[in-house]
């Protein structure tokens, strides 16, 4: 029997590299995008490199990666690579494959587009399709927002600066969704339903009451089993209990749904990175197309569009307005939900009279 | 071909509309005799006629010698989906990057189509390719053939996560170091760690060029690698001029204006920085690509300790180096990276990620453990309360 390989890494990048990469490597000089969705990138010897990049569904099927070989091969000598979100990028230096290669790609229905000034393909987390602590399909929502998001995709609208959405379906946060222009994220809002039958089987009770946050988790004997009950008006949903202990879902059809966050980003320019702040504490799940969420985040999205400065992204216009008038500009209600009580609260009081007119 | 394709009304809703449709994707590995996709379709349509999904909590499971990499996944209806009953997951480790071939895509689709759904991920939120969906049987298969075409699994669990980078000087002008080589050097110099969990919590590196930081490391990242540079930005005074000319763009309005700084003036044709004031933002260098660039003496700052909220809030990193060279082998990063998974390995409690940490011993406390001089880029102010632990020597 051969010997079993472990620990052997990645395979080096090098090797995947195209050849007008690998002569202009930290070589470039700069990039612009000649039209949607597609960069050309000019190195110091002249050299040009053009990027077409096609949204993908993240999930993608054999047959799908296959076709995208095919296609890379046909125009691209066989060089692709995916972005941090999930668009995938034909390279290649011959600037006359560039127009096959769009209407190759909008024909395959995988369109062309994601750069500049607008919205780009949305990083989210597996829901319904493979997790077991989502509190909404992931995907679902995603392709819903997108479909009426697409014009500011494909370049027909134009956004005044890049806006980033993100979707997580628990506060997991496999998507860490906390820092994005407009962040989805699902919701649990009912306690965990301990099952006290499985508690002694599948968890160890000192790490499930020392799991909670809040300290709202105690151990109990309930019907004479060892197990645990919740102080449920301490409880705030998080499922860091659930995470080390499968006898405490917090799963429910009725009360589970996705609130809706804005203002966040990661970039250093212009502003300081920022978290998202809450603007839709809750909205029910609407499987399949979930039309609450995508009305608001259109409606966000419009009113940004309709006054934002150029460059300003999201969290900078709503810095330079004011909160008050986001809310009145964007008709959505202000709720005590959305009013921090958690550590460290207090900071986000208003503690002066800084405050604009709405 | 085997059953046929199962229907899906409501799923069949997301067929619909321009955006490419992952109902499609999951459909096209059914209609090539997937089993595994037929049943995840059946279960997913359930989902959406149920509003609740259907896989059980985690499961041991793995490749032998590794802890992680692996994701186990049952289905709470293996009755009724027994093609989905395993539905386990495994992180393939990216190249840097995320360059591929053809050649080497369609060799790790036959792969997945021995052995798996056919399904994939390109890529999961930390980086990885995602194999979505196997029986416990087939990991040790899909492992050596994998490890034969010289991939290896990814991180998770409570080890060092895979690491991600952006494209850095492959393809971009910005790139103040060389993200790709650098996440590849840190992923082979651990591979213990990232292979054999051991620490109390998770530990994500991400490398970004610039502060454009594309890979969202300062939101994301134990340790954020963030490219800076030392020296002045590079100004190309011609082009400068090409773009006022141009019309494309107002400079004094969009560029001198916005900056954060206000270290910028312009004349109507001539561009001065104040470089002593510079933020290096990039807002500059992004509005102006063919004028402005980043100086020369380039490296990265590190930062440590971001987390999404669960368990005592969300954080972004901070700063540890405000600025490190980062030339191969990398070993300042290295030698930082022990300090800190020691020190943390040492007195972290059980699934508390080192931005907790160092919240709940202290920065300051947490510099002296590993032996790093506290300087004040590393905060926004000095404290502003009195409550200062004075610790006092033995003649005091």
């Amino acid at each position: 029997m051969a010997e079993r390989k472990t620990d052997i890494g990645p395979p080096h990048y090098e090797q995947f590299l195209p050849p007008v990469i690998k002569k202009n490597y930290g070589k470039w000089k700069y990039h612009e995008i000649v039209r949607p969705g597609v960069l050309m990138h000019v190195a110091e010897s002249g050299d040009k490199l053009f990027s077409v990049r096609a949204a993908t569904p993240r999930l993608a099927s054999t047959k799908t990666l296959r076709m995208f070989a095919d296609i890379a091969e046909e125009y691209c000598g066989g060089h692709l690579r995916w972005t941090s979100r999930n668009n995938v990028e034909f390279l290649t230096d011959n600037e006359s494959n560039v127009e096959p290669l769009v209407e190759r790609l909008n024909k395959e229905g995988y369109p062309v587009g994601g750069t500049g000034p607008g919205i780009t393909n949305i990083v989210h987390t597996q829901g319904w399709v493979h997790c077991h602590s989502a509190a909404s399909d992931a995907s679902g929502v995603v392709k819903s927002v997108m479909d009426e998001m697409f014009p500011y995709y494909n370049g027909e609208k134009k956004l005044p600066a890049k806006l980033r959405i993100a979707f997580a379906c628990c506060l997991n946060m496999c998507g860490a969704v906390h820092c994005s222009d407009i962040a989805i994220l699902g919701v649990h809002r009912k306690p965990p339903d301990v099952k006290h039958d499985i508690m002694k089987a599948q968890c160890e009770i000192p790490s499930t009451v020392a799991a909670c946050p809040t300290g709202a988790i105690r151990p109990a004997t309930v019907d004479g089993k060892q197990s645990v009950e919740v102080i449920e008006e301490q409880c705030m949903f998080c499922a860091n209990c659930f995470s080390v202990c499968p006898a405490m879902p917090l799963n429910r059809p009725d009360t589970d749904g996705i609130s809706i966050w804005v203002g966040g980003k990661v970039s250093q320019a212009r502003s300081e990175p920022k978290f998202s702040k809450l603007a839709v504490p809750y909205i029910p799940n609407e499987p399949p197309r979930w039309p609450t969420v995508v009305n608001t985040v259109k409606k966000i999205v419009e009113t940004y569009a309709a006054n934002a400065r150029p460059w300003e992204r999201m969290g900078e216009w709503i810095d330079r307005i004011g909160w008050p008038r986001f809310f009145k500009l964007t008709g959505l209600p202000f709720t005590k939900y959305h009013i921090d009580d958690f550590t460290h609260a207090g900071e986000t009081f208003q503690r002066s009279l800084h405050f604009k007119r709405a | 071909m085997a059953t046929k394709v199962r229907e899906t009304p409501m799923l069949d809703e997301l067929t619909k509309g321009p955006w490419p449709s992952f109902v499609r994707e999951i459909k096209k590995s059914a209609e090539d005799g997937k089993e595994a996709a037929n049943d995840l379709l059946g279960v997913l349509e359930r989902s959406y006629h149920e509003k609740i999904g259907h896989w059980k909590h985690g499961g041991i499971v793995g490749v032998m010698g590794y802890g992680g990499g692996v994701i186990g996944r049952y289905n709470d209806l293996p009755e009724e989906f027994p093609h989905v009953a395993h539905f386990h997951t495994l992180r393939v480790n990216q190249p840097s990057g995320w360059f591929y071939t053809s050649d080497i895509l369609r060799k790790i689709c036959d792969i997945w189509d021995k052995h798996g759904s056919g399904i994939t991920n390109f890529h999961g939120s930390t980086g990885d390719m995602v194999l979505l969906g196997c029986r416990t049987e087939a990991l040790e298969p899909v492992f050596a053939e994998l490890t034969e075409l010289g991939f290896d699994l990814g991180g998770s669990g409570s080890d060092m996560r895979t690491p991600s980078c952006c494209c850095g000087k492959a393809r971009c002008e910005w790139a103040c170091y060389d993200t790709m080589n650098a996440c590849y050097d840190i992923t082979m110099h651990f591979q213990d760690e990232l292979h054999r969990p051991a620490f109390p919590y998770k530990y994500k590196f991400k490398f970004a060029g610039c502060g454009n930081d594309c890979v969202a490391s300062i939101a994301r990242s134990d340790c954020a690698v963030i490219g800076t540079w030392k020296d002045d930005i590079q100004i190309d005074q011609a082009a400068v001029a090409e773009y006022a000319k141009g019309g494309g763009i107002d400079i004094q309005k969009h560029v001198v204006e916005r900056c954060p700084a206000g270290c910028m003036s312009f004349d109507g044709s001539k561009l001065e920085i104040n470089n002593d004031d510079c933020m290096k933002c990039m807002h500059c260098i992004n509005a102006l690509p063919k004028a402005l660039a980043p100086g020369k003496e380039r490296g990265a700052t590190i930062l440590i300790g971001a987390k999404a909220p669960i368990i005592g809030g969300a954080l972004l990193s901070s700063v540890f180096v405000p600025f490190l060279e980062m030339e191969p082998p990398y070993e300042d990063l290295k030698e930082l990276t022990e300090a800190i998974w020691d020190l943390w390995g040492e007195h972290g409690k059980n699934r508390e990620r080192v931005g907790e940490f160092i919240q709940r011993i202290g920065l300051g406390n947490f510099l002296e453990q590993i032996g790093l001089e506290p300087t004040p880029e590393m905060v926004v102010h000095p404290r502003t309360n009195p409550y200062i632990f004075f610790e006092l020597d033995e003649e005091e």
